[in-house]
């Protein structure tokens, strides 16, 4: 009996306090803009493929204005609070990457608020 | 056919017409993408270029984002270089950038296929790619190319860039592909001293062309045959 109650603490103590309280879901900040290009199931899953196929495109090919765009993704989905998807862990891509433990670097080099239109 | 094919014609030679400088009558690359029906190029009339002038470097940094240094660390997509013959004492000065080769040391090089040459012959580096090893830097005959040592911040949203990767002249593309002309050119016709041309080297009747004809227009380093598509007059 001793030695269960004294396993029972050890996997208690063990296990973090979050895994118990379950991990925080990310923050889903609604979009700025009209509708997005394809449903949110889709974007979820898809959008990484999205981006990595028409980045070729764009760069190589010179093809602008496309359906697939970081840039429109950011001028959508930046936050009101600080006018970027990925400055606070708050941001729209920031929070869900973070939930997701998956490293963004998009936005070492490409610009996380939106410019002004062109 | 015949009527076909007359019409076809005249519409090309249309489509490329400059209208007035900055205006061009063909289309954007945009929604289809660039074509190898034009070459990008630019002229350097340094019979007009000033020393002490860097309007255009000054244009460069803002469009693009950069910071404006010269260290040995600083990126520079344009420089001025001032030049004086020791024989005749003759001086000169011209701005130098990548020059956009037909046949790019750069590309030649890269192990990764990130240096490349879009069909409208201006030569890129796919950031995506490229790992950094500097091959490119080393090739280039010309300095035209910087490393960025260090993490950058706030970016142009047109202009991605970052550290890790090697850069240059892109020739302004984001402007190039909305139709309009590279930064530097702009600014240094707004500084009165029109000095640079930029335009379609494919087309005879475009005013680079024109200029180059009649004119005369030299590469730096002729001799490396890497048919360069910016020329420079009277050096």
């Amino acid at each position: 009996m001793r030695l269960l109650a004294a396993l029972a603490l050890l996997v208690s103590l063990a296990l973090p306090a979050g895994v118990l309280a379950g991990v925080e879901k990310p923050v889903i900040v609604p979009a700025q803009g009209g509708k997005c290009i394809a449903p949110p199931e889709v974007m979820r899953r898809e959008h990484p493929d999205m981006l990595k196929h028409q980045r070729t495109i764009t760069v190589h090919e010179g093809v602008v204005n496309a359906k697939v765009s970081l840039e429109k993704c950011v001028a959508c989905h930046a936050s009101k609070a600080t006018g970027s998807v990925a400055a606070s862990p708050q941001d729209f891509c920031e929070s869900c990457h973070a939930y997701a433990g998956v490293k963004l670097d998009c936005f070492e080099c490409h610009a996380s608020r939106p410019g002004e239109t062109k | 056919m015949s009527d076909r094919r007359a019409f076809l014609g005249k519409a090309a030679a249309l489509g490329a017409v400059a209208v007035a400088p900055g205006l061009f009558l063909f289309e954007p690359a945009r929604a289809k993408g660039v074509t190898s029906k034009v070459r990008w190029g630019m002229l350097v009339d340094t019979t007009r270029c000033a020393e002490g002038c860097d309007a255009c470097v000054a244009a460069c940094d803002k469009e693009n984002g950069l910071s404006g240094r010269t260290g040995p660390d600083d990126s520079q997509w344009i420089r001025k270089v001032d030049l004086r013959s020791k024989a005749t004492g003759r001086t000169l000065s011209l701005p130098v950038m990548c020059q956009h080769c037909a046949e790019p040391p750069c590309v030649d090089v890269c192990p990764t296929g990130a240096s490349f040459k879009r069909a409208d012959g201006i030569v890129l580096v796919d950031r995506h790619v490229c790992i950094g090893c500097r091959y490119c830097m080393m090739a280039c005959p010309y300095k035209a190319r910087s490393f960025v040592h260090r993490p950058l911040h706030d970016q142009k949203p047109d202009v991605p860039r970052g550290q890790g990767c090697v850069e240059s002249c892109t020739l302004c593309v984001q402007r190039v592909d909305r139709g309009e002309q590279p930064a530097c050119v702009e600014a240094c016709s707004a500084s009165g001293r029109k000095a640079l041309f930029f335009g379609d080297l494919k087309d005879p009747s475009s005013a680079v062309s024109r200029r180059m004809r009649e004119a005369g227009a030299k590469q730096i380093r002729a001799d490396l045959q890497l048919d360069t598509g910016v020329r420079y007059q009277g050096i």
